[in-house]
């Protein structure tokens, strides 16, 4: 089972004005879990979507099982025996399972065999799925094995997965790791991308890293530690945030009772959510996508306007104030998406402070703008916040994802808010730019605001968080202090069952 | 090989470039079928873009027709634009502009023969208010049902036209018009009429507003935080809503804005060189100030421009009917010529043509 599987060598891609892989070489063999580590940034996409077909090397060759290999479009891809998960996943919500599998595949067979099908490498890979349901009623992690089941059913040699374990609670991910063994252990070889480290520690039997388009090393990772595979990421060393020491002080929101209906056909209502947050405190929300966070969020937000006595801020009603309220109270939020909510893509990145910070900032004066302090106040968040960017003028939409992310983030932290929420802070960023913005969350909290952090990724919730609670259909469990917590209990509460019920599962 | 590669932000040379290249364009193919259906393309374009300013006989007729054409097209344009912006597409100015007209000559009508020089602002006053009474329609059914607003504002024009065969030939009749459709000439009456400001410039009120109105919208969009939200919501709605902005007030906002401007238009324009309400009062104005619009890159600056350029192809494609006797669709083919262009090179604004293989860039 050593053979090499997928030979790359010196593979490069270049887009105009930067080089996204740089000579990259390395092997995949037969049959193990390779990762594939590196930044923001550093060329993984680039690299998989040229093993997928989906780009053309300018350069470089690639082996596949001893023939040259040079796919010129996905479907060759897959005829050779290379599958790939995407990160955001191509479902129709609309449609069934079967009906989904079927438009990916080349030549779909009648819709009972095919959900015949799906039922066998459902059962043998264990993950249980029906091929009859709607793709709108599954959980993201059930979405997931629907693009897993898809690229199963063509036998794939490779199977490419991007950052899979994102969207899951701990144990879906334990789900999807046995699946993942188990097809290693019938000679399936995996390509894995993640940022998750202790995962690829736990997982993959070698890493390859890549920065600024570089493979700058192998690793085998189970005898690496994650402090030192991040370090080479980087190529630097990295402050992890320092805990910090204070004692909660007065509360500055109180959500009481907050119901909301569903705003469309596959959101979350909200149901009767409570909890106080005070000063000096974070609070980490963490649950499964799709359970309410955004919903959550946008009525904190004012973008969807409460009822009346549910959202206190410092003791006032703002049930019924709109985004431009709730920040002159001093309530300030960041949603989680970054382009198109939390910043307009084609505008510059002045135009785009105005967008939160113009009321707070003294940016408008009369309705009138004043361009100059707005752009002042853009370069502060920058230079402090580390935004690495040309200037003020570029538009959002051309900075990478995680510094697009340090500068949204930063420009609510500038404005010095009483109570700050923010959905994913750190998702899709770096593990640099990851622990400058949880400092910064962190510090802001020591200087004695109040502080709500939604994420899906557990570790940091653990990292940075007080306490904790978890959003499940809408509702939020108890919360509970952080340092009593341990995972198996976390996942216990991402999946509803409150107070340690054992849960209840469906089928 | 020719491919389209994305800008990493929009080309600052090609935003001011492509409505240059788009008229060339037009001048090259509508040369090609002035050519085809057996004229001079030479002549035909000279006659279109140059003779109108420069003709020795012409000219003295045909130059002041210039700004009297391009007047309401760019006061419609800017405030259909300023919707545009938004994303608000309201496609019924010519319905406003309409409706505008009737209101403002209804009420001096009302007055006739009263003078007094609070007549013409009055009926300026009720000739905005009217545009904007019907532009409401759209607006008020969209915040309140949700319809769209493209289709209740072009609906509305027919109603409109509708309204101005009944009233020419009924309420608005002039008693002594010895029964012919159409109200009394307000150009005639001392305290309505919206004479040229400066002899032979074409240069009248609605003109002068026009100029004023440009002024005003360069001033909204760039400088006022309700032209910042505009914008906003053209680009980004979900971060409009984010940022506090109102979607139900900005619909309310540009729709209203926009009735204004073509009322005012309207009014303008009967009191002016149309002179009075008649069944045929409706001109495409307010259909071709979306051209107006988007030829001027939504910008207020733009417009004005655009909206010289067009009134230019308008007078000189009279004009080239008139003397090479050109069928009149030839005109309006060209005329579409210059829209479609102007849609089509604009993808260079945010994407570059590459051709051959995909290089390395260094």
């Amino acid at each position: 089972m050593a053979d090499t599987l997928l030979s790359l060598s010196g593979l490069t891609k270049a887009y105009p004005g930067v080089v996204a892989n740089d000579d990259v070489s390395f092997d995949i063999r037969e049959g193990e879990i390779h990762a594939l580590l590196g930044e923001n940034g550093a060329g993984k996409s680039t690299l998989v979507k040229m093993i997928y077909g989906l780009v053309k090397p300018d350069k470089g060759a690639m082996v596949f099982r001893g023939a040259p290999y040079a796919p010129a479009e996905p479907r060759a891809a897959r005829a050779s025996g290379v599958a790939m998960v995407f990160q955001h996943f191509s479902l129709f919500d609309a449609l069934d399972v079967a009906e989904n599998v079927a438009l990916g595949m080349e030549n779909p067979p009648p819709a009972r065999d095919l959900a015949q099908q799906i039922r066998e490498v459902s059962e043998t890979y264990g993950l249980p799925l029906d091929p009859s349901r709607t793709v709108g009623t599954l959980s993201a992690g059930e979405r997931q094995r629907v693009e897993i089941i898809r690229c199963l059913l063509q036998d794939p040699k490779l199977l490419i997965m991007d950052e899979p374990t994102s969207v899951l609670t701990p144990q879906e991910v334990e789900i999807l790791f046995e699946t993942l063994r188990k097809l290693k252990s019938e000679g399936t070889a995996i390509l894995y991308i993640s940022h998750k480290l202790e995962e690829i520690r736990s997982l993959c039997d070698h890493a390859t890293v890549l920065r600024l388009g570089k493979n700058v090393g192998t690793c085998t990772p189970s005898e690496t530690t994650a402090r030192a595979m991040a370090e080479m990421m980087i190529g630097s060393t990295f402050a992890t945030p320092a805990a910090k020491a204070t004692t909660p002080g007065d509360v500055l929101l109180r959500v009481d009772n907050l119901t909301m209906p569903a705003p469309g056909s596959f959101g979350t209502p909200l149901r009767s959510i409570s909890f106080e947050l005070r000063a000096g405190e974070v609070l980490g929300f963490g649950g499964v996508a799709g359970n309410g966070q955004d919903e959550l969020l946008l009525a904190l937000s004012g973008e969807r306007l409460a009822e009346k006595g549910t959202i206190w801020v410092k003791g006032a009603d703002v049930s019924r104030d709109g985004p431009t309220a709730r920040r002159a109270a001093g309530c300030l939020t960041a949603p989680e998406e970054r382009l198109g909510h939390a910043a307009a893509p084609n505008m510059s990145l002045t135009e785009n402070v105005i967008l939160t910070a113009g009321r707070r900032e003294n940016l408008v004066n009369n309705g009138f703008i004043n361009w100059g302090r707005a752009d002042q106040f853009a370069a502060d968040v920058i230079k402090r916040f580390d935004v690495r960017t040309p200037g003020t003028h570029v538009a959002a939409r051309a900075l990478s994802g995680g510094n697009l992310q340090k500068f949204v983030i930063g420009r609510e932290v500038a404005q010095n808010p009483d109570v700050l929420v923010v959905n994913q802070p750190t998702w899709g960023v770096d593990a640099a730019a990851a622990a400058a913005i949880r400092q910064a969350l962190l510090d802001l909290a020591e200087k004695g605001a109040a502080i709500l952090v939604v994420s899906q990724d557990l570790d940091e919730l653990m990292e940075i968080a007080d306490r904790f609670g978890a959003l499940n259909e809408g509702r939020l469990s108890a919360l509970k202090p952080v340092k009593d917590l341990d995972l198996e209990e976390i996942g216990l509460m991402m999946g509803g069952a409150h107070d340690m019920e054992v849960a209840h599962v469906a089928e | 090989m020719i491919r389209l590669e994305k800008r990493p932000q929009p080309s600052k040379m090609w935003i001011y470039m492509t409505p240059v290249l788009a008229v060339l364009l037009t001048m090259l193919f509508g040369g090609i079928m002035f050519m085809v259906i057996g004229t001079s393309p030479i002549e035909a374009i000279r006659t279109i873009f140059w003779d109108p300013l420069f003709h020795p006989q012409f000219a003295a007729f045909s130059r002041p027709q210039l700004l009297v054409k391009a007047g309401p097209l760019i006061l419609i344009a800017i405030g259909l634009s300023i919707g545009f912006r938004a994303g608000i597409w309201n496609i019924g100015a010519e319905g406003q502009y309409i409706i505008g007209a009737i209101c403002g000559a209804g009420v001096g009508l009302a007055l006739y023969p009263m003078e007094s020089a609070l007549i013409l602002p009055l009926m300026i006053i009720a000739g905005a208010l009217g545009g904007w009474a019907w532009a409401m329609i759209p607006a008020i059914l969209k915040v309140k049902f949700g319809t769209n607003e493209i289709l209740v504002s072009l609906m509305l024009v027919y109603v409109a036209e509708n309204i101005l065969a009944s009233v020419s030939s009924g309420v608005l009749r002039n008693p002594e018009g010895m029964g012919f459709p159409g109200s009394r000439n307000l150009a005639q009456w001392s305290s309505s009429q919206n004479l040229e400001l400066f002899a032979g410039s074409g240069m009248h009120l609605g003109v002068l507003t026009a100029f004023i109105a440009v002024i005003l919208a360069y001033v909204l969009l760039t400088r006022h935080i309700q032209g910042y939200n505009i914008r906003l919501t053209g680009e980004a709605p979900r971060a409009a809503r984010f940022a506090g902005v109102s979607p139900a007030r900005t619909v309310l906002f540009c729709l209203g804005l926009a009735g204004v401007l073509a009322g005012m238009a309207g009014l303008f324009e009967v009191t002016g060189p149309a002179g009075q309400i008649t069944i045929d009062f409706g001109s495409g104005y307010g259909f071709t100030a979306i051209i107006v619009a988007f030829l001027g890159r939504l910008h207020p600056v733009g417009i004005l421009l655009a909206g010289l350029l067009m009134a230019l192809t308008y007078i000189g494609g009279e004009l080239a009917q008139l003397m090479l006797g050109v069928p009149g669709a030839s005109i309006q083919l060209f005329q579409g010529m210059l829209l479609f262009f102007l849609l089509g090179v604009d993808v260079l604004t945010n994407f570059r043509i590459r051709v051959g293989k995909a290089e390395v860039a260094a």
